[in-house]
């Protein structure tokens, strides 16, 4: 471990001892260790997965019960945010390594392309059906095909959230880095 | 049939999609922002010959039958609106990326400047298109939510003060509609267009006026009536050239359309509406009045935009079929008008580095072509024969005549109006294109948006520009077919059985 | 399900006041704020507003009732469905554009060190000049006041700025 290196020459002072050691996110030291928070840190790596597999459940069950795309999305783009706020841009940008933009404009064309689909069977626009499929094993499988546009939103409010922690978070912070040197 | 008229909607914002994905190649950018506005105007005419021919084309969302899902609705007003709008949009777009290489080079691209565009032009169309209110409302979001991002874009101090004002006022006025929305809901049950015409009638009538009175004031607002106009003139001036071109061209115009789809079909009246030809009078007055004191040219036109709000409001208020048809033409000529004298406007600064008309002069000679261009749009705006203007104009005047009492005195102010107006741009004329010549005034920000005082025009913007004018004289040409359809839309306004029937079908009866 | 909408919400028995003096408070507030020249109150007041205003929208959809999931409940229970969908439209698009306002305050504080809304300073140039600006005939004697109101004016706006920043 990077930070550790030095722990039996140079004790640590006082008013570190909160100071974490170790890497508990992906990207190592990515920020001021006294900006750290080892709770934060901790939670978010046990929470981060869970909330995106919930954010699909959400999405999934969206047709027949509460939850669909845009509040899915909604929920992954918070597990996003945590990450930010647990460790920082530098981290988010190590998890997330496609530009926001182009999130934004895929979620846009699947759900678009999801409302013209249905002209192809002479469907009105916007229309939707249900799939149903005999899978081995599991027996009979039905799919709403109104999920992909659900899929669409989900995708799309992923990448909203991702540019709005570029613009507002990451930015902001650029800013003012930039303004602490210009001082 | 019924797909096309989705694909006014879905297009743009596949366009939208694509220039997000493609934000690094510019070309693809411009190819598919182009294209898309091309085939979109396209579907707008087939859309007019048909609505002309058939009636009223309807679709309905998903399959969703129309009282309770989302049905689009193309009849003639809302096709030819929407034909002429897309014309503009298209040209404006010409030109704006034609301003963007000239003053970038060709391999900028923009991650939001095209997609923003397109949504803007998405939202337009779905404006013209929904039968719903409620969808009413989501087109002049995603419309003015585009417009914001495009006017605080590369943001300087003046830009981000215009733009705070802005985004206020279209704010409030969104929450107001969405207010009226849900009163009229919890008063009718239904946001249908259609649905809603039977339903309101059976209203108290104190309750209905409030409702109707709700939005005007909310279309009042986004369409720059008097007393609701003092946000225009303040931020249009600040926006980028084309970008100024677009909102001066549609929004307002959007906003009269949504205006007088809802009280022709909502709240109608048999006789002339006094208090909108006062607020007619009012609009006409202050916007001529306020266009004389200006010195800068872009708040001159923004002035002169609002002024001309009263003339389509006139048309409103004369509340029979000759007045509401001669408001819709009136509408149609004045989108590409205003939207012209912009794009000029910003040819002009680039060529004279400032707006102010007291430090212009002499661009007659310098720049003939320019002074062609700002000629025609001009002459039409002020209404003088035998361009498009005059043929609107004519067309609101023998109806506020044949009307009555009160809207002859009114139609006496159009006139007035009209001749102020004709004077506001003579000073134009005289000072920026009469005089001595000056030299170009120095770019005051180098980072800002707009690049002026270079001189450096393509080709391309003067042709779009000219396209434009193209297209205003064209519809003086063609002012006789025009007129005829404008008057069968007028007709169709005013006795809504026939877009009630499409909508709704046998239902339309109960 | 129209009609049963309409014949609950025209019963006037149904009018709910905590929920109607609620939304009357949030409207109050939200207008209050929006009267403000700091852009970060007007933001709050869009907020607030906006939160009205959904609030009318579920109000606008009859008393409270049940979920409208198929199956869950008889279909003479369910809530009204289509103000809900509206609400959560108008939630997104709130949405949205509270995040726009949050970054134009932010621009405004960068760029003018601040995030109140300004005077038009062309706006009150025009308003003290006692001529038109832009008369036919160039240099006749009005020009002077003016050039010396403009020059008046646009020191009041530097001023303005200075003491601002």
């Amino acid at each position: 471990m990077t930070t550790s290196r030095d722990e039996s020459h140079d004790p640590m002072p006082f008013e570190e001892w909160d100071r974490p050691r170790e890497a508990w996110l992906l990207s190592g030291d990515c920020r001021r260790p006294g900006q750290r928070s080892l709770l934060l840190e901790m939670t978010t790596r046990a929470v981060f997965p869970t909330v995106l597999v919930f954010s699909l459940y959400l999405l999934l069950v969206g047709h027949y019960g509460p939850g669909g795309g845009f509040s899915a999305g909604l929920v992954a783009g918070l597990a996003f945010v945590l990450r930010y706020i647990a460790g920082g841009s530098d981290d988010l940008g190590a998890v997330v390594r496609v530009r926001a933009p182009a999130v934004i404009g895929t979620g846009l064309v699947i759900a678009l392309l999801t409302a013209l689909a249905p002209v192809a069977w002479g469907a009105p626009v916007l229309s939707t059906t249900k799939l149903a499929v005999a899978l081995p094993l599991l027996g009979r499988a039905e799919l709403q095909t109104s999920v992909f546009l659900d899929v669409g939103v989900y995708v799309l409010i992923i990448g909203v959230v991702l540019d709005l922690l570029r613009a507002l978070g990451t930015g902001i912070e650029r800013d003012m880095r930039d303004a602490g040197e210009d001082a | 049939m019924t797909t096309i008229l989705t694909l006014p909607v879905l297009l743009p914002m596949l366009g939208a999609a694509v220039t997000v994905l493609g934000s690094r190649w510019a070309t693809l950018q411009r190819v598919v922002g182009v294209v898309v506005l091309s085939v979109v105007a396209v579907l707008a005419g087939v859309l007019l010959v048909v609505a002309d021919e058939r009636g009223p084309i309807v679709t309905e969302l998903g399959g969703w039958p129309a009282p309770m899902g989302i049905a689009l609705v193309a009849d003639r007003l809302s096709a030819l609106l929407l034909l002429v709008s897309t014309l503009v949009t298209l040209a404006v777009l010409v030109y704006a990326i034609d301003q963007r290489i000239a003053d970038y080079g060709r391999g900028t691209a923009s991650t939001t400047f095209h997609p923003m565009y397109l949504m803007l032009c998405a939202g337009v169309s779905l404006a013209y298109l929904t039968g719903d209110l409620f969808t009413l409302f989501v087109a002049f979001e995603l419309m003015l939510t585009a417009s914001y991002v495009l006017i605080t874009r590369r943001t300087n101090a003046s830009r981000i003060r215009a733009g705070m004002t802005y985004v206020t006022v279209s704010l409030l006025s969104s929450l107001l509609f969405l207010t009226a929305i849900a009163l009229i809901y919890a008063a009718t049950g239904t946001v249908n267009l259609a649905d809603l015409a039977g339903r309101i009638g059976t209203l108290p009538s104190g309750l209905r006026s409030v409702l109707g009175l709700m939005l005007l004031v909310v279309f009042g607002i986004k369409a720059a009536i008097v007393p609701l106009h003092f946000w225009l003139p303040d931020s249009y001036p600040n926006a980028p050239g084309p970008v100024a071109a677009l909102f001066a061209g549609l929004l307002t115009k959007v906003s009269f359309y949504a205006l007088l789809r809802t009280q022709t079909l909502l709240f109608t009246r048999d006789e002339p509406w006094t208090l909108l030809l006062v607020l007619a009078v009012a609009t006409m007055l202050v916007g001529a009045l306020g266009g004389l004191v200006q010195n800068d040219l872009n708040r001159l036109l923004s002035f002169l935009l609002v002024s001309h709000i009263g003339f389509m409001l006139f048309g409103l208020a004369v509340f029979d079929a000759a007045g509401v048809a001669g408001a819709a033409l009136y509408a149609a000529h004045h989108i590409t008008v205003l939207a012209t004298l912009f794009l000029v406007s910003g040819l002009i600064t680039r060529r004279t580095g400032t707006v102010a008309l007291d430090r212009m002069g002499g661009l007659a000679r310098s720049a003939p072509w320019l002074a062609v261009l700002f000629a025609v749009p001009a002459l039409t705006l002020a209404g003088m024969p035998p361009t498009a203007g005059f043929v609107a104009k004519l067309a609101l005047l023998e109806a506020g005549a044949a009307a009555g009492v009160d809207t002859r005195i009114v139609a006496g102010v159009v006139i007035l109006a009209s001749l102020l107006t004709l004077y506001a741009l003579v000073r134009v004329w005289v000072r920026v294109f009469w005089g001595k010549r000056r030299a170009p005034l120095p770019d005051e920000d180098d980072a800002d948006e707009v690049v002026i005082g270079t001189a450096r025009s393509s080709v391309p913007m003067y042709a779009a520009t000219g396209g434009l004018v193209a297209v205003s004289l064209a519809i003086a040409v063609f002012a006789g077919p025009l007129t005829a359809l404008t008057a069968r839309a007028g007709a169709d306004l005013v006795d809504p059985v026939s877009y009630r029937t499409a909508v709704l079908g046998a239902r339309a009866s109960r | 399900m129209t009609t049963m909408t309409t014949t609950m919400t025209m019963d006037p028995v149904t009018i709910n006041m905590v929920m109607a003096l609620t939304v009357g408070v949030l409207y109050a507030v939200g207008f209050t704020l929006l009267l403000s020249r700091s852009l970060m109150r007007v933001l709050i007041g869009v907020v607030v507003l906006g939160h009205g205003t959904n609030l009318l929208l579920q109000l606008a959809g009859g008393p409270p009732a049940r979920p409208p999931i198929v199956g869950t409940a008889p279909p003479e229970s369910f809530a009204d469905p289509l103000p809900q969908a509206l609400a959560l439209t108008a939630i997104v698009i709130t949405f949205a554009l509270t995040t726009l306002l949050l970054a134009l305050g932010y621009r405004a504080f960068v760029l003018v060190g601040h995030d109140e809304v300004q005077d038009d300073v062309e706006d009150r140039r025009i308003a003290r000049q006692k001529v038109p600006s832009a008369p036919l005939e160039a240099g006749d004697g009005d020009e002077q006041d003016v050039e010396s109101a403009d020059d008046e004016v646009e020191a009041a706006a530097a001023r303005g700025r200075d003491a601002a920043s």
